[in-house]
């Protein structure tokens, strides 16, 4: 096969990659401050919505209509966040939850999202180095985050919220940022998702989705940031992995899960148990 | 008119209430969002459909019976997830996301196995005998779900409040390890407790299926919803604050229907929940200013 028929038959799967692996990172930024959030399906199904009406309704240059689909969800976030973060824990997965069943159903009624049918006709203007350029940039920004006062503010808080705010950290505002940024990540991955796949519905954003974006950042790990990529990989690859099982498929997904949260509780990256499982390597090479 | 609406609202709620019961019920006393809950609603619909449909057994065999096989299910959930998570002294993001994947393997089985359309009940059971009480009309299986849903309700809260069980329950809801130090066998009631859930969980969905008559194996997830949002309004893991939130979830949806439209159902009962959430986090019969659970 040559590349460009390799391309055409495979480029959908390896921009959901590069998209996944983006809405991984998303929830990996709330998680790493410690917040069950499952809102970051709807922020993507806002951003993509956002976005594919401004290139589709009002003509909107492509940059322009990521930008603004970026920035939607993080208003959203920033509206919902200051009574929604009060909560923590289940109670906060729970009502983030009932958040994204309350946006699925308000783009089944609204006309400007199209109802049921969702819209269609979206340009497919996301080429790949779109959905690269975006991958780099987050892990830039959010490599840079690590190592700086608020990444050590987020561990700080993901430890123990209440020793993080006796030590002066603002934890409010602190946590607000996590999950109004980790919104306008979704809300970048959407819109690029939504100019590739042609067609958006509001099924596409719902539960299941808020679930498999969880699942890959677990699977992956969230020790560090290659472990969502992995996870966002290899949650997209699977499907086509697994074609051969045909309707028993999902069942396998859910094995996975059952079986990452039983005996790989830290994910597949997890550093530190590479490093020991190398130093024991290298004991026995020198023995 | 409206007498029938309510007749039907509390049918409906007192199902919800049964379902939210269960779920409260794991969340109180394992500590455990069990997202799974909705897989053994359909699974206890199932059973009870093939019992009757396979076996030609009447309903007031195959009731039991599925409720026993949903209790089991429950049961292996416990013994082969939750308890080792319990070992390992798990986040609670862990066992949450093991109940979804134990959630999506029972849907997909079921789906491979029976197929993916709706099925229902044999056609002869709904003979159209009902019950007058003044100006109303009550189908009989209505009234019988609805009995049945509060005869187990009222059952579950009287062992709960009144005998040495329901003592036990309740002090491992407070403290398991204190519990565990007053000799109270925490790990076998860990055990019954999941099995009664998921038996309640499953009643629901034979009741569900009965009187939608529709059973399909993607009906778990929206009652997961429904149950999340009962429980969340009445309370988390308050098993009163359950009951009355499902109801109170059931009546709203009918009242909608009836004078909104049937788009917005859905949307309602999450939407109270998240209003609920942002005015009242504690549910509205919860007593604890905060939740830091």
């Amino acid at each position: 096969m040559d590349w460009s028929s390799w391309w055409a038959t495979y480029s959908t799967l390896v921009l959901s990659i590069g998209v996944y692996g983006l809405m991984a990172l998303s929830i990996y930024l709330t998680l790493s401050c410690g917040l069950l959030s499952l809102a970051n399906a709807a922020f993507m199904g806002i951003g993509a919505y956002v976005s594919a009406v401004s290139t589709l309704q009002y003509s909107l240059s492509f940059p322009a209509a990521l930008l603004l689909g970026a920035f939607a969800p993080a208003g959203v976030a920033l509206i919902i966040g200051v009574p929604v973060l009060r909560l923590s824990g289940v109670y906060l997965a729970m009502a983030t939850l009932g958040f994204g069943e309350v946006i699925r159903v308000v783009a089944l009624n609204l006309e400007v999202t199209g109802g049921p049918l969702g819209l269609n006709g979206i340009p497919l203007l996301t080429e790949w180095w779109h959905v690269l350029l975006a991958v780099v940039l987050v892990l830039l920004l959010l490599q840079s985050l690590r190592h700086s006062r608020i990444g050590r503010a987020f561990e700080a808080i993901r430890e123990d919220e209440t020793a993080a705010r006796l030590m002066g950290i603002a934890t409010h505002r602190i946590k607000l940022l996590a999950f109004v940024l980790g919104a306008a990540i979704a809300g970048l991955a959407g819109g690029l998702n939504a100019h590739y796949t042609f067609t958006l519905s509001p099924g596409n954003f719902g539960f299941e989705n808020a679930v498999d974006i969880l699942t890959m950042a677990v699977l992956g790990g969230i020790q560090g940031l290659v472990g969502p990529l992995l996870g966002g990989a290899i949650i997209t690859l699977l499907p086509e992995l697994l074609r051969g099982l045909q309707e028993f498929r999902m069942a396998a997904n859910g094995v996975i899960l059952i079986a990452v949260v039983l005996f790989l509780p830290h994910g597949i990256w997890d550093p530190r148990r590479l490093r020991r499982w190398l130093k024991k390597r290298s004991k026995h090479a020198d023995a | 008119m409206l007498a029938q609406q309510i007749v039907n609202a509390i049918s409906l709620g007192s199902v919800y209430a049964l379902f939210a019961l269960g779920f409260t019920l794991v969340f109180g006393i394992l500590g455990v969002i069990n997202l799974s809950h909705g897989g053994i609603f359909m699974l206890g619909a199932y059973a009870a459909l093939l019992l009757i449909t396979w076996f030609d057994l009447p309903l007031w065999i195959a009731l039991p019976a599925a409720m026993v096989f949903s209790g089991l299910v429950g049961l292996l959930i416990d013994v082969l997830i939750l308890k080792r998570l319990r070992r390992r002294n798990a986040p609670h993001l862990m066992p949450m996301i093991a109940t979804i994947g134990a959630a999506i393997l029972m849907t997909s089985l079921t789906q491979g196995l029976f197929g993916s359309e709706a099925r229902r009940f044999p056609v002869e059971w709904f003979n159209d005998e009902t019950l007058k009480l003044g100006a109303v009309t009550i189908p009989l299986l209505q009234a019988g779900i609805t009995t049945l849903s509060l005869v187990l309700m009222v059952l579950m809260m009287w062992v709960l409040k009144r005998t040495r069980l329901g003592q036990a329950l309740r002090a491992m809801a407070e403290s398991p390890r204190a519990a565990a130090l007053l000799g109270i066998p925490v790990e076998r009631l860990f055990h019954l407790t999941s099995f009664i859930a998921a038996a309640l969980g499953g009643t629901a969905g034979i009741l569900i299926g009965l009187s939608f008559n529709a059973i399909s194996p993607f009906m778990g997830q929206p009652m997961l919803h429904k149950g999340i949002a009962a429980i969340i309004l009445g309370g988390l893991g308050d098993v009163r604050g359950a009951v009355l939130g499902g109801l109170f979830l059931g009546i709203t949806e009918v009242f909608a229907v009836t004078f909104l439209s049937s788009e917005y159902r859905d949307a309602l009962s999450f939407g109270l929940l998240f209003l609920m959430l942002l005015w009242r986090p504690q549910g509205l019969f919860g007593a604890s200013a905060t939740r830091s659970a």
